[in-house]
């Protein structure tokens, strides 16, 4: 068992405001990196001359931005000198570009969904798998959590999310979640991030969870035994965690296997928001409620046979299932 | 014994340097034969088998201008007692018609390796490459030596390299007495002449819009390095050479600076294969799986087995590129 490799973290002297989005990481490279997809917070991207429309996208931008900044800031700077200088992360992340996209997920998180999160404390230092359920429809609850552990985390943690292998294939998507620090879930590529003592996020229901029917919201679906195997392997901790107000965010009433299984996609949900026109492409803004849960240590070398595996999954789906009631419990109202 | 006017023999300097085991390279006229040779033949004895003319080899050099597959060949093995052979001689050029590249390409190897077990020649270095694993959406990011050789499923140029990292991998247990070798290096640059040498060389280097994978280069001279590491005695297996680090081939065309333009994938393939069609450029265009998804290979096995480690640098290997193009 590896030692936790971040240090305890150490205070730095804050640096102005202005050093943010120089790619401090990337200190080597001269050209810039390219123009980010996202631009939640862009700093010039915005028409400058005149129109009432652009006026108004640009304070409201920069008032955005003023808010995040204060706190994420802060964040962002303690992340920097965690993961030091250095060549490209060899996974594909990019700070000096997930800057915008984690910009983009600090403001859907504080202000959009308000999330409320608990037992951060229950994370351990050093590499652990995050295990979670799965809703939405579009993987925004990955984000979120991600995002928490930035920013509400002591010290702030980078989360790698395994992703499907579909979004590998897709143009600008690919790269997005490349930057971001998302990895195509595949075995081999846990592995090497567990012996960096990372952290990953894994969503053992897959498709299935997220393209769930609205009637069947907060019902876990099948859990995929991989994970378990992972975590035996490399002796990382597991910890559960539950997600409560994603599945609100575009109740899905049907979704098309038929279209999908021809586009290739894993799912195509059918929401009634789109009644609503361009507006329904909205996510509701449902409260989020992030649950952490107590690491779950399991015993093993990684070779057991399938009906070990089976009984280890179980005791997690469990921990999930009993998390997610207890949380859903204690929500008064899914906007409240 | 058909020992004809096809082979050109060069007269080594000294009788006793005849007696020594020596090296056999198989096209020793490419760029890294050349470098290989530069480095093998002052310590020993190198023989060259290219079909090519080598003019201004060094004197030492015994150099057989013949093809491969020809009869010829096989004297060369039985007269010279050789320590290794590395096989070089993989013939790459898209202009030459599949079919006959193919044949060459496989037919040369099985003579090879048939010779390799009757002459016992205790080793056997064969350069493969990184791209035989195949550019894929669900590839790990850093395949390991055991992942399956995948890449003739969509690129059909490579299927020649696959079959010969078969051939040879069959030679593990055909021949067990026979030390073999196989390296797997990611994409060579320097001077060597290959598929990303001709994509670079493109007056706009098309990339795919919205994709932008990770890349590994590995300099010629680290190849070499790793060429001669191989044959030390002891050494066996399949080796990956990755390189001195990752990069998005954004940032590597960046640092070419040739003008890049992003191509929608749909219509890349189209593109290149008429451009490539035309005569405009070398790199054919169903090799675009390359630029799109990731084929980066772990390099752990060689580093700690062979001693491998790249003393380019990432700035120094991508460098070079730029530099081969004499600007």
């Amino acid at each position: 068992m590896g030692a936790p490799r971040r240090a305890a973290p150490s205070r730095k002297p804050r640096t102005p405001r202005s050093r943010l989005g120089q790619n401090v990481a990337l200190a080597p490279l001269d050209p810039p990196p390219p123009a980010p997809v996202v631009r939640a917070a862009p700093s010039p991207p915005f028409p400058r001359r005149g129109g009432a429309v652009g006026r108004v996208a640009l304070e409201l931008a920069q008032r955005l931005r003023a808010a995040i900044d204060s706190e994420f800031g802060r964040q962002y700077e303690r992340i920097l000198t965690e993961l030091g200088p250095g060549d490209f992360d060899p996974f594909g992340f990019d700070l000096g570009y997930a800057r915008y996209a984690v910009h983009f997920a600090a403001a859907l998180y504080r202000r959009w969904f308000r999330c409320k999160v608990r037992g951060l404390e229950n994370i351990p230092p050093g590499r652990a798998l995050l295990v979670s359920n799965h809703s939405g429809q579009i993987p925004i609850d990955g984000m979120m959590i991600a995002t928490a552990l930035i920013l509400d985390h002591e010290p702030p943690r980078l989360v790698r999310s395994m992703i499907e292998k579909w979004a590998a294939t897709l143009p600008v998507v690919s790269t997005f979640f490349a930057r971001c620090g998302q990895v195509v879930g595949i075995p081999e590529n846990c592995r090497i991030l567990l012996e960096r003592e990372e952290l990953i996020l894994v969503f053992p229901e897959g498709a299935r969870g997220i393209s769930k029917t609205i009637d069947r919201a907060y019902q876990l679906e099948e859990f995929g035994s991989g994970f378990v195997r992972l975590a035996l392997e490399n002796r990382a901790p597991i910890v559960p965690v539950a997600v409560v107000g994603a599945e609100e965010q575009y109740p899905s009433v049907l979704n098309l296997r038929a279209l999908a299984d021809v586009i290739g996609a894993p799912a195509v949900p059918v929401s009634p928001l789109v009644l609503l026109g361009p507006l329904g492409l909205l996510p509701l803004p449902t409260r989020y409620h992030i649950a952490f849960g107590r690491p779950i240590v399991l015993g093993g070398e990684g070779d057991e046979d399938d009906e070990q595996v089976a009984e280890h999954v179980r005791v997690v789906r469990a921990a999930i299932q009993d998390l997610l009631r207890r949380t859903l419990d204690e929500r008064k109202s899914i906007f409240g | 014994m058909a020992t004809g006017a096809s082979i050109r023999t060069r007269t080594t300097k000294s009788g006793a340097r005849a007696a020594e085991r020596s090296v056999i390279l198989t096209g020793v006229c490419g760029r890294l034969g050349r470098l290989l040779l530069r480095q093998l033949h002052r310590e020993g004895r190198v023989v060259g088998i290219d079909r090519r003319d080598f003019p201004d080899a060094p004197p030492d050099l015994m150099h057989y201008r013949l093809d491969i597959r020809r009869k010829a060949c096989r004297d060369v093995f039985r007269r010279e007692p050789a320590q290794a052979v590395v096989h070089l001689g993989v013939m790459h050029d898209p202009r030459i018609s599949a079919e006959t590249r193919h044949t060459w390409n496989v037919e040369g190897f099985g003579r090879v390796l048939e010779y390799v077990a009757a002459m016992r020649i205790p080793k056997l270095v064969l350069l493969s490459s990184a791209a035989v694993y195949g550019a894929r959406p669900d590839n790990a990011q850093f395949l390991l030596e055991d992942a399956p050789l995948l890449a003739s499923g969509r690129v059909s140029d490579i299927r020649d390299l696959v079959e010969l990292d078969m051939l040879a991998q069959t030679f593990f247990w055909r021949v067990p007495e026979c030390e073999t070798v196989i390296l797997r290096p990611s994409f060579i640059v320097g001077e060597v002449h290959n598929e990303i040498y001709s994509y670079f060389r493109l007056p706009i280097t098309p990339r795919l819009l919205g994709f932008d994978p990770m890349m590994q280069f590995v300099h010629e001279a680290d190849v070499v390095q790793a060429l001669r590491q191989a044959l030390r005695p002891g050494v066996r297996g399949i080796y990956n050479i990755g390189g001195p680090g990752v990069l998005p081939l954004s940032q590597v065309i960046a640092r070419v600076g040739r003008p890049a333009a992003p191509v929608p994938h749909v219509l890349a393939r189209g593109l290149l294969d008429r451009l490539w069609r035309l005569g405009f450029t070398d790199f054919p265009g169903r090799e675009i799986d390359y630029l799109r998804y990731v084929c980066m290979v772990d390099d752990r096995r060689a580093r700690r087995e062979l001693g491998y480690a790249p003393r380019k640098s990432l700035d120094e290997t991508v460098a070079s590129i730029r530099e081969a193009f004499g600007e």
